[in-house]
């Protein structure tokens, strides 16, 4: 016992010098660097792309279903045999072909599972696709020009992609400069 | 690019960036320890703390030191999070309720970083870096002391003495963890990972939580951590937000276990030792990948809980990854996968964290595995087992078995009594088969220290905080206290000569024992238990 007390009290002063270093020093340092111009556009994550939430009204791309409650992130956690969950996945499947107008198959999956983060900034290249009409009519773009807009929002090394938040506010500006 | 090409694209870079960095950082790290010279810093700290850096410790003293340190950092880790509301940068989240605290200051202690709780509703950006970055560090740290203590029980020959924790603790931690993390952070913010000292930043109308992500990001990975700095772990864009990011995340999860295998065969004198374990690993790693990928690949829903970024091949294998080490990040939902998907994180698991195992645990319990596969081949010829030149007496292989026995005694008692308590049913998030794998992964990943979760299932209730932290705690040190045992009993030892009788340990031969070993003690193990949740779900 008497040895577990030394060696508690030599830990105790080990572990205040390394929470200077490691808990104080080495995250505001990081935090410093992160400030350098250049290193890093957008640390702060200011007007960032890397996430979605969704936007009012069918001007607007419809990212993924979430079940994140804001600003915390988050998933359903639902397993595949969760007949509930099956439930909900078929009513979004319904309700994503009645809003763009076409026959439930082609619905494809990102539209109708919930992510990871619930802040999924990505949508499938098809479920863009689908969408384009439904945006074209409601803002007022001509077809040809949303899906240019799609195009230039689509990326990707391994696994192609839409990202649905620069896509929307690249609709939002092209519908502005029509307007004028 | 088809999934299966972009998958083994993925897979080829991964392998070929750990190949470039094996030799280097395994002989790097055998270095570390065995130097014989202090950095200025160390000097600085050992002064602080009146230490004598170049006093050698017996195994007993070296246990003290490990368990002393750990029960402080323990109660200052509880301690910060009831006067959180007292401390910077708490955006008025409070102080975190007592059986919360009590869960995550073991849990981050013990490697696990099991998360009971919402990040961004209750932990604050000065307990996340005080608090849980510094045990990111030292509960890494703490293990890599481990497994060099046991490596020089078998190196060291009729000595009492097994080094310095304190030595091997700070050496660890600041020539090894924090150089790499330094440059890692850096790398983690130019690919676009955030580093925020405000709690949130406005995206389209709406408030998404920030943090200060990069610097806890990169060691929560290469400390083999795992607590997420955001609820939803890698999964979220700020921690992970591209491909690059997501490949760079999963080398750092395996790269010091991974690399010191090869620390191992240059302090035993003997590369082909740790090849020889590095191989196990490897084949158990690859063939638990192409179960949960092939698994994945043809789920009913294999969208759902998953980011579009990474793709299915992406979360598959940072699965893999994040279960085969002790570290429990998720960049998927593994509540939402396949009854054989999600089962083949649990069984990653149930092998006991070493295939690689965590920073340092991986590499102890897969020695303290090959002491058990030589005991039973040497039951099999009726010889006294040898292993590196020391005899496996009944002192050796008692201790061995105490470590592997640990585990799943707090696993099994604890998810046994969680199946039949009446107040367990309404904390599950999936009825049937799925519910009870939910309850067997909460206490799998606790006992292994990983802190992975079918994450739906609710774990606030008293029950579940206090007997998943004691089950943190048991199987933390319990195997600990063991395994330094049996390095002092080793070290103790004369050598013995290699004869023509020796089995030898570098060839196919152990390594189908050790394969063996680690795949029948998990099956002897688990297989009931698994066959009412994940297996029957599987067939369903």
């Amino acid at each position: 016992m008497n040895n577990f007390l030394k060696q508690s009290w030599a830990g105790l002063r080990i572990l205040l010098a390394l929470t200077v270093l490691l808990g104080v020093l080495y995250p505001l340092s990081v935090w410093g660097i992160s400030r350098i111009p250049g290193l890093h556009a957008n640390a702060e994550a200011t007007d960032t792309t890397l996430v979605a939430v969704p936007r009012e009204g069918d001007r607007y791309f419809a990212p993924r279903p979430s079940a994140a409650t804001l600003p915390a992130s988050g998933g359903s956690n639902k397993g595949e045999l969760n007949e509930d969950y099956t439930k909900v996945v078929a009513e979004r499947r319904t309700a994503v072909a009645q809003r763009e107008g076409v026959p439930e198959s082609q619905v494809p999956q990102d539209a109708v599972t919930a992510s990871g983060s619930g802040l999924d900034p990505h949508i499938s290249p098809e479920y863009a696709a689908l969408q384009v009409p439904r945006v074209a009519r409601a803002s007022g773009l001509p077809v040809e020009r949303v899906r240019e807009l799609v195009s230039a929002s689509t990326s990707g090394t391994f696994t192609t992609t839409v990202n649905v938040t620069a896509l929307n506010r690249a609709v939002d500006s092209a519908a502005q400069n029509n307007g004028r | 690019m088809s999934p299966l090409a972009a998958g083994l694209v993925q897979v080829g870079i991964l392998f070929a960036a750990l190949a470039v960095v094996y030799r280097p950082l395994g002989d790097y790290m055998a270095r570390v320890f065995t130097a014989k010279s202090h950095l200025r810093v160390e000097r600085a700290i050992y002064r602080f703390a009146r230490i004598n850096p170049d006093a050698e410790q017996k195994w007993s003293t070296y246990a003290y030191g490990v368990l002393g340190f750990s029960f402080v950092g323990i109660v200052f880790l509880y301690v910060i999070q009831r006067a959180q509301s007292l401390l910077p940068w708490n955006f008025d989240r409070g102080n975190v309720p007592e059986g919360m605290a009590f869960n995550t200051a073991i849990s981050f202690v013990a490697n696990t970083n099991w998360q009971s709780y919402v990040p961004e509703a209750v932990m604050g950006h000065a307990v996340q870096m005080a608090g849980l970055t510094v045990q990111n560090f030292v509960s890494a740290a703490v293990g890599l002391a481990v497994a060099i203590a046991l490596v020089r029980g078998f190196v060291r020959h009729q000595t009492d003495r097994l080094g310095n924790f304190w030595v091997d603790l700070v050496r660890g931690t600041t020539r090894i963890l924090l150089p790499i993390a330094f440059i890692g952070a850096i790398v983690l913010i130019a690919l676009g990972v955030t580093m925020s000292l405000k709690s949130g930043v406005d995206v389209d109308g709406q408030v998404v939580a920030n943090a200060p992500v990069a610097s806890q990001e990169v060691i929560k990975e290469l400390g083999t951590n795992g607590g997420g700095v955001l609820n939803a772990n890698s999964a979220h864009p700020f921690e992970n937000p591209n491909e690059w990011t997501n490949l760079l995340e999963i080398f750092l999860i395996l790269v010091v276990p991974v690399a010191l295998t090869r620390t191992f065969g240059q302090l035993v004198g003997d590369k082909k030792q740790g090849y020889v374990l590095l191989g196990v690993m490897g084949v158990i790693w690859t063939a638990m990948l192409g179960v949960i990928w092939a698994a994945e690949a043809n789920g009913l829903r294999p969208l759902e809980g998953k980011e579009l970024r990474f793709g299915i091949p992406g979360s598959a294998i940072f699965a893999d990854a994040t279960t085969g080490t002790s570290t429990g990040a998720v960049n998927s939902l593994h509540d939402s996968y396949t009854g054989l998907g999600g089962g083949a994180t649990l069984l990653n698991m149930l092998f006991g964290e070493m295939t690689p195992g965590g920073v340092g645990t991986g590499l102890y319990s897969i020695l303290v595995m090959a002491i058990i596969a030589m005991f039973l081949a040497g039951l099999m010829v009726g010889r006294t087992p040898e292993y590196l030149g020391k005899k496996l007496g009944r002192k050796e292989v008692t201790a061995a078995a105490v470590s592997i026995l640990a585990m799943p005694t707090v696993l099994l008692i604890g998810a046994g009594i969680a199946a039949i308590l009446p107040s367990t049913r309404a904390a599950l998030n999936n009825p049937g088969e799925h519910g009870l794998s939910e309850v067997l992964y909460a206490y799998a990943s606790a006992s292994n220290n990983n802190g992975s979760a079918f994450a739906g299932i609710t774990v606030t209730s008293d029950w579940f905080q206090s007997s998943l932290g004691l089950c943190m705690l048991f199987g933390r040190f319990i195997p600990i206290i063991a395994v330094l045992a049996l390095a002092g009993s080793l070290a103790a030892q004369k050598k013995v000569p290699v004869t023509a009788g020796t089995l030898p340990t570098t060839g196919p031969l152990f390594a189908t024992l050790l394969t063996g070993a680690i795949v029948l003690v998990a099956a002897l193990t688990f297989v009931p238990a698994l066959a009412l949740g994940p297996i029957a779900e599987a067939l369903l």
